[in-house]
């Protein structure tokens, strides 16, 4: 349903997003967890079309958003991290000058709204004015307002962000509730978020995508690997054979091929430098060994950088970023 | 069209569900009333004395001349130094302020749609508040008999003045977060324009004559005659048009920055 393709996106020197690729399926809901500033925002700025892309291809619904963009936002939702409100208007005004630039035929808009508008349980605010709604309504008129075309991609940007408890829990009950009818998108730098709502994760930092899979997966690759990557020329399945055997390895998977090149991941077990038995290996099999070196920063490090929950709503962190926001 | 009309909405419905639109009106109300009423004055007054100077075979004072013109020139002026900035200056400004950008530039509208919403919504305010001068002007029709034809010239002249102001307003909107900044640029930009012909009574060259050109004001003299002279539309709508471009580049670099 989305497809990217080598995204990269800079703002003049500085490289947000830094070749990116990932496939989300139909009906999938997908994860996006990275610290604050990792190109989370960015990456779905460019899926939305509100970005063009520095490099690379994004089709979404096999539209690419460059080429296509009004095919593409056609089938698109999205909640940007603020929600996206004119304080002027009142709900039902709102949803329905959406709904009219969203291109919903002019018979279906009161139906529409009236259905989003259960949806995302609303209905009793739909005379007041946008602006002078509470955090938690905001955030579900913005939620009302990707839905509004029922579009087939919805894109939500940090959806419970700066939400109390309650709040919170009710967001994530109701993204639950939409998968299945929407493919989704959504980003975080709370890591429990990811495992109570996604199905798959793609964990990113300074614009890389650093590892994907399953929350349980992940979690369990977190119990204490050394990451190395090493780049051997040389019959891919006997080299991983062979570094499969070195001791202390743990898990070896081809990463990358190019020629004769192949990048491997091994993890080897907390503790281990693993580097010199890996290069003896290669070179007394008389591969060329081309490249071999840490993976920069591990994904446990990566994680100590995330939010944990019980921090965010503790500390105020959510609070902050919800004052700053109403600024 | 459909979507050109929908943002054309919303920005109206901006207008007067804020206090602009009501003080801007109050205002425009308040003055342009004032302009009439001095005119006015004076008319009478100097009608007064033609008479008492015996001047019977004279021609009588021209209601045209004497009150609608020296009325639009002060139209004018108030037009450009407070109308149109406090029109303008929210337009792209306060939608990139309150993030709301994302959600216009993610919908399924080309930028120009976008543009020319916001431009006809602007434009269709700047309509309402400059028509209430005709509403002082159609008194005099009660008590007078001034001629109706120079009226429609006028009426164009001022859509046309205001659409190009307007579109260059709608301009430097885009490149600020914040109105007050946008409005003073706008402010800044409009008084150039109006006394750029200024340089006319100290210098002759070509250079004055294309700086005079430029002038705005100038090239509403026809118009306020009630001529509607076909070089002074075009001036006009070229301006407008090259403010419409200039935002669309504007809103084009304003996606590549984030």
């Amino acid at each position: 349903m989305i497809e990217v393709a080598g995204l990269s996106k800079s703002y003049g020197p500085t490289l947000a997003v830094s070749d990116v690729s990932f496939e989300v399926r139909k009906g999938e809901v997908l994860g996006f967890l990275g610290p604050n500033g990792a190109g989370k925002t960015t990456t779905m700025r460019v899926i939305t079309g509100y970005l063009p892309p520095s490099k690379g291809k994004v089709l979404v619904a096999g539209y690419d958003v460059v080429e296509e963009p009004l095919e593409a936002k056609r089938r698109t939702g999205y909640l940007p991290e603020a929600p996206p409100i004119y304080p002027d208007m009142t709900v039902v005004e709102y949803l329905s000058f959406v709904a009219r630039i969203k291109g919903v035929p002019r018979k279906e808009i009161k139906m529409r709204v009236g259905e989003v508008s259960e949806k995302c349980a609303i209905t009793d605010v739909q005379r007041r004015q946008t602006g002078k709604l509470s955090k938690g309504y905001r955030q579900r008129v913005g939620l009302a307002q990707a839905l509004i075309h029922n579009p087939e991609v919805l894109i939500l940007d940090e959806p419970t962000a700066g939400l109390d408890p309650k709040q919170i829990i009710e967001t994530r009950e109701l993204i639950r509730r939409l998968a299945g009818q929407h493919t989704i998108v959504l980003s975080t730098h709370i890591l429990p978020e990811v495992s109570k709502t996604c199905e798959r994760v793609i964990v990113i930092n300074q614009g890389k995508v650093v590892a994907v899979g399953a929350p349980a997966e992940l979690t369990h690759r977190l119990q204490g690997y050394e990451t190395v990557l090493i780049t051997v020329q040389g019959p891919a399945g006997e080299v991983m054979e062979k570094l499969r055997r070195v001791g202390g390895v743990h898990m070896v998977e081809p990463r990358d091929t190019a020629d004769s090149r192949t990048t491997f991941e091994v993890h080897a077990e907390k503790g281990q430098d693993v580097r010199a038995e890996l290069a003896r290996a290669v070179v007394e099999a008389r591969w060329n060994l081309l490249e071999l070196k840490t993976s920069g920063l591990s994904l446990e490090d990566i994680f100590l950088k995330l939010t944990t929950e019980d921090l965010s709503e503790e500390s105020g962190v959510g609070s902050q970023k919800s004052e700053v926001g109403r600024q | 069209m459909r979507n050109v009309l929908a943002v054309a909405g919303k920005e109206l419905r901006h207008y007067f569900h804020s206090p602009i639109a009501y003080l801007v009106m109050t205002v425009y109300a308040g003055l342009c009333g004032f302009f009439f009423y001095s005119f006015t004055a004076t008319y009478v007054m100097q009608s007064f004395r033609m008479q008492a100077m015996g001047g019977m075979g004279a021609p009588p004072m021209s209601l045209n001349e004497y009150i609608i013109r020296p009325l639009l020139a002060g139209v004018l002026t108030v037009v450009l130094l407070l109308l149109l900035p406090l029109i303008t200056m929210r337009l792209y400004a306060e939608e990139k302020r309150s993030g709301t950008i994302e959600l216009l530039l993610t919908s399924p509208l080309t930028d120009m749609q976008i543009i020319l919403g916001k431009f006809l919504g602007a434009l269709a305010l700047y309509a309402m508040i400059v028509a209430m001068t005709f509403l002082y002007i159609s008194l005099l029709f009660i008590y007078g008999n001034p001629q109706a034809r120079p009226l429609i010239a006028q009426a164009l002249g001022i859509l046309l003045y205001g659409a190009a102001l307007l579109a260059l307003g709608m301009w430097f909107s885009t490149f600020t977060k914040n109105q007050i900044v946008a409005g003073a640029i706008s402010l800044a930009v409009f008084l150039l324009l109006f006394v750029f012909d200024w340089v006319t009574a100290y210098e002759s060259g070509t250079v004055s004559r294309v700086i005079a050109y430029m002038s705005l004001t100038t090239h509403f003299e026809n118009f306020s005659k009630g001529v509607i002279d076909l070089s002074d539309v075009v001036f006009y709508l070229s301006v407008a048009a090259l403010g419409v471009f200039l935002t669309a580049r504007s809103v084009e670099a304003l996606k590549g920055r984030g």
